[in-house]
């Protein structure tokens, strides 16, 4: 009676947080599954039913593949970005002997008080043919007319990176932060330079925040639907925003659904090669 | 007497003193358990003490702020009943949230188009509005009435509240009047502009202006893949293809374009801003009517009333000018003072017959097809 009382502890134990994983997330994907397998017909009800319709549709029409890989696509240079400009803050911060290391800190989540959509949108002021950097290189005489820097996937990255670059910040600075000051020192003593040092020593071990960091930045961009529709063309929808259309513009709920569920598993397969090589522990780590 | 009579009774006498609240409050009770009991004569109170709030949704920015100001608020002061004043992006949108929601959490809406009200007609929203308690239906235009009236079997579920274009806007610095009646709906294909040029992004009106750009009458549509093609020109020529009111503004206001399709209310907003922006119906241009439609399963007295209130013609003439759209009320029957008659889109005749709407039947039988290549189309395909 008493191992069965200890055997079940654990489950009595993990029992409020796996319902409420449950509730709030296994139970939602079960329903948009289901609704995958439903039909819409012509006067925009739903037929309940198990057909594969959607399915066939979204996993043989080359437009739907197409955006996905676009969509990938981007989220992949936004995380490469976010890896290169997010390195150096957070190596500085790190690495910073002043007390300004709080301050520094308070700095890099102050954007999150921000409304994203605000965030966005304040490029449209700074790279808006009447904007400020426009605005600029006019007065200065370097060009006679405004730059096209609006509406185009270049602005739409530009607005992804400033989004997450604060995640990819915070990963590499907390897994820098844990990095024992003497291995520099000893790496020094052995003859390394500061850039071997770094190289040998800093880089291997502040890998791992930074893979937490990419994969934050990767999953977050590939799920993005605000950021192409305030800074993107006609062009540059994401896969999230055909979710969208089928959903609201078309009231394609069970289209929607299958969408819907094709990028869950795009990223869900992403998360699970990253456990693989990594573990996903890294990343609450970096949220202390 | 009617019941809501006696109920108004009651409560003027309550309101100016003439009855204390305990004994308001247990003849309400009393009411309520009557209609429990047997329902008959004070049924009517019951229901009416139910309702403390509706709820309307619409387009919200400038529209929104002149509903609170001039029809809500003295709504709410005359009657007691809060109106929980909630915004959409589109019918689209609204009519997602209303499927995911439940009967009765939506009451009123600001919606759209002849095509809006057959599209939640077949959907199962409508509901029939007893026209005896809105007197001031009598005011609107009758033409406005009729094609809704056809739709729903001679009932109505919406007042018509206000009309207007989706014209030609631009910017006067870079392109003259003259140009603009030459060009006419072929402006927005034009190469000389590309990258200067926005449009909605609604595939019911990228669609229409590809027709006329193919010469085509938008309600017979006979050369879909011409239709097709010079969306994709026009996807190709855009700077963007803009998706809310606001957004038109911002683009047309910071001269990111200098043409594009736009609303008259908007861009009169803007002219009143200083913009030198003009504005042009071209020949086949698209017109439209909004609606306060009454949602099925919502307090049908309470929408009523507060229908007839926005109605009136102090408030829907108010209503007019702050969101700069002319209102459903009839210039032949209704004084509409000095500013009505110069808003953009204004028919001094009342009849509209100038103005070319959305055949419901033909949009809405295509709409299913129709919405889906449009996203299609614009993505790059």
């Amino acid at each position: 009676m008493d191992g069965r009382a200890s055997a079940m502890r654990p489950w009595l134990l993990l029992s409020p947080a796996l319902a409420t994983v449950t509730l709030l997330l296994v139970v939602p994907v079960m329903f948009i599954l289901v609704y995958s397998f439903w039909l819409r017909t012509a006067t925009g009800a739903d037929t309940s039913g198990f057909h594969l319709d959607n399915w066939i549709e979204v996993l043989t029409d080359p437009f739907y593949r197409d955006i996905l890989f676009k969509t990938l696509r981007i989220a992949l240079v936004t995380t490469l970005f976010c890896i290169v400009l997010g390195y150096v803050p957070a190596y500085f911060i790190a690495m910073s002997r002043t007390g300004n290391k709080t301050l520094l800190l308070l700095l890099l989540i102050l954007p999150f008080w921000i409304s994203y959509i605000i965030r966005t949108m304040s490029w449209i002021n700074i790279l808006g043919a009447s904007g400020g950097l426009n605005s600029l290189l006019l007065t200065l005489g370097i060009i006679s007319e405004p730059m096209r820097l609006l509406y185009n996937e270049g602005s739409v990255i530009l607005g992804l990176v400033h989004f997450l670059l604060p995640f990819m910040v915070l990963n590499v600075y907390v897994s820098l932060e844990a990095i024992d000051r003497n291995l520099l020192d000893a790496a020094r003593s052995l003859g390394a330079s500061d850039l071997q040092a770094f190289r040998e020593v800093t880089l291997p071990l502040s890998m791992p925040g930074l893979a937490a960091g990419a994969l934050l930045c990767f999953v977050l961009s590939a799920g993005t639907y605000i950021t192409p529709v305030v800074l993107g063309g006609p062009r540059d929808a994401m896969f999230a925003n055909l979710v969208f259309d089928a959903i609201i513009t078309q009231l394609d709920w069970p289209l929607g659904s299958a969408l819907s569920i094709v990028l869950l598993v795009v990223l869900g397969s992403v998360v699970l090669v990253y456990n693989r090589l990594v573990g996903v522990g890294q990343i609450a780590k970096s949220f202390g | 007497m009617d019941n809501t009579t006696r109920y108004e009774r009651l409560l003027d006498r309550y309101r100016e003193g003439g009855l204390p609240r305990r004994t308001f409050l247990g003849l309400i009770g009393a009411s309520a358990a009557a209609y429990g009991v047997m329902g008959g004569p004070f049924s009517g109170f019951a229901r009416a003490q139910d309702v403390k709030q509706v709820r309307f949704d619409g387009w919200g920015g400038v529209v929104s702020e002149a509903f609170r100001e001039h029809a809500f608020n003295p709504y709410t002061e005359k009657t007691g009943i809060t109106v929980v004043d909630g915004t959409f992006g589109g019918a689209d949108e609204y009519l997602a949230r209303i499927k995911a929601g439940q009967p009765g959490e939506f009451n009123l809406a600001h919606l759209s188009g002849v095509f809006d009200y057959a599209r939640y007609h077949h959907q199962g929203l409508s509901s029939v509005l007893n026209e005896e308690n809105i007197p001031n239906l009598a005011n609107v235009i009758p033409a406005l009435q009729d094609v809704f009236r056809k739709i729903t079997d001679g009932t109505l579920s919406a007042v018509p509240y206000n009309y207007g274009t989706t014209g030609l806007a631009y910017n006067r610095k870079h392109i003259s009047d003259e140009e603009i009646a030459e060009k006419g709906a072929n402006i927005l294909i034009d190469q000389a502009y590309k990258g200067k040029i926005g449009g909605w992004s609604d595939w019911k009106t990228r669609i229409w202006y590809a027709a006329l750009q193919t010469g085509q009458d938008p309600n017979k549509i006979e050369d879909m893949e011409a239709v097709w093609d010079a969306i994709r020109t026009s996807r190709d020529t855009v700077l963007k293809f803009w998706a809310s009111g606001a957004e038109l503004m911002s683009l047309l206001a910071e001269e990111e374009i200098y043409v594009t399709e736009g609303w008259s209310g908007r861009i009169r907003a803007l002219q009143d801003q200083g913009h030198d922006i003009g504005y042009f119906d071209p020949p086949g241009g698209l017109g439209w009517q909004e609606c306060i439609f009454v949602l099925k399963g919502s307090p049908m007295g309470a929408c009523e009333e507060l229908v007839n209130f926005m109605l009136e013609p102090e408030v829907a003439i108010a209503v007019a000018e702050g969101q700069f759209y002319p209102p459903a009320l009839d210039p032949n029957k209704v004084d509409l003072g000095k500013i009505v008659p110069s808003l953009p889109a204004f028919d001094p005749a009342g009849t509209l017959a100038s103005l070319n709407f959305f055949e419901p039947e033909y949009w809405n039988s295509h709409e299913a097809e129709w919405a889906k290549q449009y996203g299609r189309v614009e993505a790059g395909y």
